[in-house]
Parts: structure tokens; sequence; C-alpha cells
């Protein structure tokens, strides 16, 4: 049942192509995004959980979710 | 996530354009959204008005989100391509400019005032009934008219572009969004 290897999920923003408006941190449960210098967005990863708000949210769509491995 | 007073801010937005059907005059107020954004990331160097205060911004988030009136699509690749940004930023510019224009010649008395309200820089609406007359000189109900033309044509696009695509697909072409972060690469350098 417990699947021992389970694939973390973090927000990656195309940071070229953000146009910095901040939807993304206004929905983050986690606070986990912030705008850098009013340039782009830039995600911490240590506090994404990979909900996935942010990107449906974000209204260029710039970013995505992706797994990445499990480190422990 | 905790709600602050500058949550609110799409209150004065909407008030914003519903006084602009009694009196025109207080389109005037409407240059706050130009110079607080500006000012801020000219002096702070972020986009803190975009990322907090803007009220456009939150009654488009919510008309599309909460009531629901967005299709939630992703907007077209060249929609948010730089050249398209840009663009859009220099025609806004360059309306803006006939605008300033055309209040100069009612200011100097070339041209009569012109008691309407232009849509998308083309459909010109009659406009009279919010107009009470100034004490002022007629060049400011004239200014008035124009920045309130500016002012509903882009939430007019912001309107269509949020059914079509996200609640806030305005944002990614929005002039004051896309020069306040233009300010923001100038200023603190890119990378
Ligand atoms: S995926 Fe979720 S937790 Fe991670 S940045 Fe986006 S909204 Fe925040
Ligand atoms: S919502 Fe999208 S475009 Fe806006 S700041 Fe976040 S990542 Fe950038
Ligand atoms: S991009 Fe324009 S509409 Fe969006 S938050 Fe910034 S100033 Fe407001």
């Amino acid at each position: 049942m417990e699947r021992t290897i389970r694939r973390k999920r973090k927000a990656v923003v195309d940071t070229d192509m953000c146009v910095a408006c901040g939807c993304c941190v206004k929905v983050c449960p986690m606070e986990a995004i912030e705008i850098w210098r009013g340039i782009a967005a830039r995600v911490a990863e240590e506090k994404c959980v990979g909900c996935g708000k942010c990107a449906r949210e974000c209204p260029a769509s710039v970013i995505e979710i992706r797994e990445e491995g499990e480190r422990r | 996530m905790k709600k602050h007073w500058y949550d609110y801010m799409w209150i004065v937005s909407l008030a914003y354009l519903i006084l602009g059907f009694f009196n025109i005059l207080f389109a005037w107020l409407g240059l706050l959204c130009f110079f607080i954004p500006l000012l801020i990331s000219a002096v702070k160097g972020t986009k803190g008005y975009c990322n907090r205060y803007c009220g456009r911004g939150q009654l488009f988030g919510l008309l599309g989100g909460r009531v629901g009136l967005s299709r939630k699509r992703d907007i077209p690749k060249w929609m948010k391509s730089r050249g398209f940004r840009y663009g859009f930023l220099a025609f806004f510019f360059v309306m803006f400019f006939q605008m300033l224009w055309n209040t100069y010649l009612v200011f100097v008395g070339t041209a009569d005032l012109k008691q309407v309200v232009t849509l998308l820089w083309t459909f010109k609406l009659p406009w009279q009934w919010a107009y009470h007359g100034t004490l002022f000189h007629p060049g400011v109900a004239q200014f008035a008219f124009g920045f309130y033309s500016v002012m509903l044509t882009s939430t007019i696009l912001g309107l269509i572009t949020m059914v079509l695509f996200k609640p806030r697909s305005w944002c990614v072409y929005c002039p004051m969004g896309t020069m306040t972060q233009m300010i923001c690469r100038v200023r603190n350098g890119r990378k």
C-alpha cells in the first residue's frame, strides 16, 4: 500500500517569461514564493509542497510543477 | 492566508469606474495608479504596487476567480512575449500622448471640449451626463474625459482577456506592470 519512493513535487518558474505580477505569491499556502526585486518570482524550494496552486493562478502560465527524486 | 487592508483595494477600483459615470472630474484620481506604481518601483525597486495594492488586478482576480467569469485557459504564447508586451506599452504611450495633446488643444483654446469617452481608441460614446461644468478651465475636464477613456478601455480589454484566459491575464500585458518591471530590471540589474 505505502509507496516507499515518493517523488517530491516542486514549483519551477520560467523567470525569463515571468511578469512579476505576484498572483502566485498571493495564493501560495506555504508562503514559499516571493517576487525578487520586482523582476521575477522565486520559489523557496524547502517551503514548497508542490500543491500547484501557484501554477493554476499564474496569468502567464509560466510555473511548472516538476517532480524531483526523493533524496533521503 | 491573512487578509490585509490592501486586499480590499478592488473596492476603490470599482468605485473609481462607477464615479466616472456620475462626475467625470473624478477621473483625475486615476493618476494615482500611474504615479504610485512608478514611484514604488523607482524608489524601492520592487513591484510592490502590483504585488500588493493594485485594485484593478484584484478586481479581475475576484471576478474571474470567485465569481467564475473566466475560462482559466492559458494565455497564447505571443501575448506574453516581450515583443507584444513592450509593443503594447509603446502603443499605449502613443495613445496617451495623443490624449495629452488633445487636452493641450483645449487648454490653449484651439479645440472645444468634447464630452465623449473614447473606447478602445475608436468608439466615441457621448458622456455629457457626467459633466456639470467646472470651476476650472475646460481643459481640466478634457483631460478627465481622456483619462477616463484610458481607464475604461483598459478595463474592457482586461475583462475580455479575463474571460478568455486566466482571471488576471491583463497583468501580463498591463502597461503599468510592464513599465514597473522594466524599471526594476534597469535599477536592480539584469540576472
Ligand atoms: S506549488 Fe504550492 S507550495 Fe509550492 S510554491 Fe506553488 S503554491 Fe506554493
Ligand atoms: S503569477 Fe506567474 S507571472 Fe506572476 S509573478 Fe508568479 S510566476 Fe510570475
Ligand atoms: S500588472 Fe497592472 S493590473 Fe496587474 S497588478 Fe500590476 S498594475 Fe495592477
